[in-house]
């Protein structure tokens, strides 16, 4: 019974691991090596940075193809985080424009320039901070945690699914409504990052590592 | 709008322990840091900035092993600034577990490395730390420059355009410390927060001379800051994080409660 966290050299590692050690006693590790990644009962797909260089460094390490692999047959669980989440679409906007690994239908978006609150003030890209998640539908990794929770977001694209079951979570920012949890069969992915999102997060993560899809 | 502004205790450390000085003199003990920080996380916070003020080596070590024994206990994000001066740095920050790092001197000094940063590591983890000073006299219009060492040095370098060019060289995220209002406890410079908030369009901290709850709500209703970040007035139980976020909720800011 391990738990990979897929380390193919974008963002920080650590914190996602961290979290994960502190809900479970199943082995954790952060490896690319292939044999181990086969090997591993949970997947965790992190992701920090640019899209491009996120697809890119999979294809270089060919790690790609292990990972179309276990989404296209579904049966093991994996969680996408940030990137992780975003990799999962068709197509991503950011650097003029990126393919990815289209799991899912649908796009990634920049949140637009200039969006005011309430109080005039500017809405900051990178959309950084707690923000409110509402569900749809009931989902094992919700177990647990209420509908309208805080968790921690820090991201300047979002997901827009086209398919309205895929969608699991929901964020408001300005007038953009943002996918902010998707799943399929044993697939869920977040924009949010449940390792920094406190008890919240923590809760969501023990919720992953015992999901039996 | 859902998105929470968000309150951010500050832990100066100084060879393992959290003090606070006022003008970065005459410091006080608060305590362990790892103790503060949980307390901290247990009581809301909704992240956690640690500042390294120690000046010698062996005390680096110390910081390193801190930031860890934090990062395995606390699950919010943590920023880890002071001393930051190589990707070398960063990378020892990152590999045990916080999640940004505030980048000061070294940004004058080198402002490439900014953009080294952020093009290594991603923008979401470089926080840019601005000590800023106002300059300009009470009838004129209102400017400020950034200085370096508590303060003391001045680089002639205009904040506003600073910031920008900060958020240029790939600057996630600013901390915005007013020198002259730091430890004054008479409220943020809100003239200098709102000028850098409303300039650039990456989130704003705003630091330096909170000593009520009425100055963090100016932090961000009058000022536009996204977050703010306070050391004393937590530290030594004038107020907590819980009593801070609910009187600021009254006040219709936007908090994580």
């Amino acid at each position: 019974m391990t738990i990979a966290v897929i380390d193919y050299g974008m963002g920080n590692l650590h914190s996602v691991a961290k979290a994960l050690e502190h809900v479970t006693h199943e082995k954790v590790i952060i490896t690319r090596d292939s044999r181990c990644i086969k090997g591993a009962t949970r997947l965790v797909l992190p992701g920090q940075g640019a899209i491009r260089d996120c697809m890119g460094e999979l294809e270089r390490l060919d790690l790609r193809g292990l990972v179309e692999d276990v989404l296209a047959r579904q049966g093991k669980p994996l969680l996408g985080v940030c990137v992780g989440q975003q990799m999962l679409l068709e197509h991503s906007a950011e650097s003029g424009g990126v393919t990815c690994l289209g799991t899912f239908k649908g796009e990634v978006r920049r949140f637009p320039d200039g969006m005011r609150d309430h109080n005039n003030a500017r809405l900051k890209v990178p959309h950084m901070g707690w923000n409110l998640v509402d569900q749809r539908g009931d989902h094992p990794l919700w177990e647990g945690i209420d509908s309208h929770e805080h968790f921690y977001f820090v991201h300047s694209y979002y997901v827009e699914a086209a398919e309205e079951a895929d969608v699991l979570g929901s964020t408001r920012y300005g007038h953009i409504n943002a996918h902010v949890a998707i799943g399929h069969e044993s697939t869920f992915a977040v924009q949010f990052h449940p390792e920094k999102s406190s008890r919240a997060g923590l809760k969501l993560l023990e919720n992953f590592v015992t999901w039996s899809p | 709008m859902t998105l929470a502004k968000r309150i951010i205790p500050c832990l100066d450390v100084d060879a393992g322990r959290v003090v606070k000085g006022v003008n970065f003199i005459g410091i006080r003990d608060a305590g362990d840091p790892v103790e503060i920080a949980q307390r901290y996380n247990q009581q809301g916070a909704d992240e956690i900035t640690f500042l390294d003020i120690t000046a010698s080596h062996e005390g680096r070590d110390t910081t390193v092993d801190m930031v860890e024994r934090i990062a395995g206990e606390v699950f919010i994000p943590l920023t880890v600034g002071g001393g930051i001066r190589s990707c070398d740095d960063i990378r020892t920050m990152l590999n045990v577990g916080a999640d940004k790092v505030a980048i000061n001197t070294a940004a004058i000094t080198h402002p490439t490395f900014v953009r080294e940063a952020a093009e290594r590591f991603g923008s979401q983890c470089i926080v840019v730390a601005l000590d800023a000073k106002r300059v300009s006299g009470d009838d004129e219009e209102p400017r400020w420059e950034i200085f370096t060492h508590g303060g003391r040095r001045e680089t002639g370098l205009d904040a506003v355009a600073w910031a920008q060019q900060m958020v240029d060289y790939g600057a996630g995220e600013l901390l915005l410390t007013s020198m002259d209002q730091d430890g004054t406890r008479e409220g943020f410079d809100l003239g200098l927060t709102r000028a850098v908030a409303e300039a650039v369009g990456v989130p704003v901290i705003a630091s330096g001379g909170v000593g009520t709850l009425d100055h963090m709500v100016d932090g961000v209703l009058k000022g536009g800051a996204d977050a703010v970040l306070a050391a004393s007035i937590f530290h030594f139980g004038e107020y907590s994080i819980p009593e801070t976020k609910r009187y600021m909720a009254e006040r219709s800011v936007e908090m994580r409660l």
